[in-house]
């Protein structure tokens, strides 16, 4: 027989144009299926929903318990004080209502945050006008780390070091470098901040 | 008064590196504006405070003189449709928000959504694989918004933003890829698993939760915390260069295999579109894919990038009744479609001799 022709394994009718090749287990399984056949087959599905996905991973994590603190959260009504969303209300639309919600979730957002990206720290851009300040924070951050480390390796006497230089950093935050950067640079006629003149 | 007009976006003019796979780049950014609650779950009222101030920001200057503000508002249902065809805004943007709005650069390569889920997103979109520039792009207008209105930002999670999924930079790139072999040939399924397993999302042609139409595939980043900008975007760049090496290769099997088949098969779709009286999108999108191929592969001439660019946005429901300039319904629209089709492929083969 010249044919090279495979049939569809499942209908044995049409041509097979799709081989899948599986593995589980260590053993390889092969068949060969039509295209209809194929498309049949949930694994091989050629729909994609993306982010509706994403929101129901959501869900999922915060509904089935995978954040233990999610029954405390819900138990305590936690709620933003900035914008007023409750917790509850968060788990079900999956939005935050505003920057006060991440300080005010935080103990729930931050293992949501690190299962989505794995990884809980920013590293990319940062804002202009808050670049010294958050430069200055980070700095600060990798200090405290670099601080565990030095008393988790019984080196206390670097860690004196540290933990001074720590402090001193700290008291220069509060005092030195107000919240506003701006007012600092002092660029130009910066007055239109309010925009009401406009 | 009607507001928008079918005009062509500057990435359907085609060019770019690796074009014949790569149909275009798009960047997008996500910003709030500090004290003011997200606009998604915003009331009106602060809504339209934040569109005070946004417009406050750019009003007067040299930069945005070039931009076309259209708030959603404003325009009709049929002009925000055909404004989600060209991907300019989200449906949440044209469908749910509050005091939106768009604003739009002349070429339509950088579209400013204001209020969709967060106060700003800012996007830029152009042909070919072109992720770094369309960054730069972007960020130029997030530095020049940011000069004027101060963002939320924290040093531990970057950009804040309403879904947690857009923490951190802020940002999603993506491509529209025209994977035809992978596609045929099944392979394409081997890449998909793969491809979420590097934190990268798959999905079809009109976006969130669609079916891969005509060939068309969009691949982007999900994750968006942890990586650098520039990092996101060139993880997802080497991804892609090696979908497009794969879909090369399948492409040249195909072509030694069955050069007159597919020849036919790009031809037959020239004649069809031209000679059709009634087209439906599915069937209309499949032929370009067709035509798209034999045009990649050498195989067909009399047309190019720019004109199968722009019948992929034509044919479009929305776009087409824009372009009609009335509503139509759906038997009226594959009527229309078919004459629209014709009248562009007339004109580029006028305009070719």
């Amino acid at each position: 027989m010249e044919c090279n022709k495979v049939l569809c394994q499942e209908c044995h009718k049409n041509e097979a144009n799709i081989q899948i090749i599986k593995s589980e287990d260590g053993k390889q399984t092969e068949e060969f299926l039509c295209e209809q056949c194929a498309r049949q087959r949930e694994e091989l599905d050629f729909t994609f929903e993306p982010q509706f996905s994403l929101h129901k991973l959501f869900a999922s994590m915060l509904n089935q318990g995978i954040l233990e603190s999610r029954e405390s959260m819900l138990a305590s009504k936690k709620q933003c004080p900035e914008c007023g969303l409750s917790f509850a209300q968060f788990s079900q639309v999956g939005r935050l209502g505003c920057s006060g919600c991440f300080e005010a979730f935080e103990d729930s957002l931050k293992p949501l945050l690190r299962r989505i990206h794995a990884s809980s720290g920013h590293t990319g851009k940062i804002p202009v006008r808050t670049q010294r300040r958050v430069k200055y924070k980070i700095e600060l951050e990798q200090l405290k780390e670099e601080l565990q480390q030095k008393i988790q390796n019984e080196e206390f006497e670097e860690a004196a070091v540290l933990r001074d230089k720590i402090k001193a950093m700290e008291r220069d935050l509060e005092k030195n470098l107000p919240e506003d950067n701006t007012d600092q640079d002092n660029t130009g006629p910066d007055d239109s901040e309010e925009g009401d003149q406009n | 008064m009607k507001q928008v007009q079918y005009s062509l976006s500057r990435w359907m003019e085609g060019g770019g590196p690796e074009a014949e796979i790569v149909i275009s780049s798009r960047v997008r950014a996500a910003r709030n504006i500090k004290n003011h609650p997200f606009s998604c779950l915003a009331s009106g009222q602060d809504n339209e405070i934040v569109m005070g101030k946004i417009k406050a920001a750019i009003s007067g200057r040299e930069e945005f003189s070039n931009f076309t503000c259209l708030p959603m508002d404003d325009i009709s249902d049929l002009e925000k449709q055909a404004l989600v065809e060209k991907h300019l805004i989200s449906p949440f943007l044209a469908r749910e928000s509050s005091f939106g709005a768009l604003l739009l650069r002349q070429d339509e390569a950088v579209s400013i959504m204001v209020n969709e889920e967060d106060h700003l997103r800012i996007q830029s979109l152009l042909s070919g694989l072109r992720l770094e520039e369309a960054w730069q792009e972007a960020e130029h207008y997030d530095d020049l918004l940011e000069s004027e209105l101060e963002y939320v930002f924290d040093e531990r999670y970057g950009y804040l933003t309403a879904c947690p999924t857009n923490v951190g930079t802020g940002l999603r790139a993506s491509v529209m890829l025209h994977l035809p072999a992978l596609i045929m040939t099944g392979q394409i399924n081997r890449f998909l698993g793969a491809l979420s397993q590097v934190g990268l999302t798959v999905r079809g042609l009109y976006g969130e939760g669609t079916e891969i139409v005509g060939n068309l595939v969009q691949v982007s980043n999900q994750v968006t915390l942890g990586h650098t900008e520039e990092e996101i975007i060139s993880n997802l760049g080497s991804l892609i260069g090696q979908i497009i090496e794969q879909e090369q290769n399948a492409r040249q099997v195909m072509l030694d295999k069955k050069r007159a088949e597919l020849a036919d098969k790009a031809w037959r779709a020239l004649g069809l579109l031209k000679y059709a009286q009634i087209l439906s999108s599915q069937e209309a999108i499949e032929m370009l894919s067709d035509l798209r191929l034999g045009y990649d592969l050498g195989l067909i001439n009399e047309i190019d990038h720019k004109l199968l660019n722009e019948l992929l946005v034509l044919i479009r429901p929305g776009c087409l009744q824009l372009l009609a300039g009335r509503e139509l319904e759906n038997s009226e629209r594959n009527l229309e479609r078919s004459v629209q089709v014709k009248e562009v492929l007339e004109r580029s083969r006028k305009g070719n001799n």
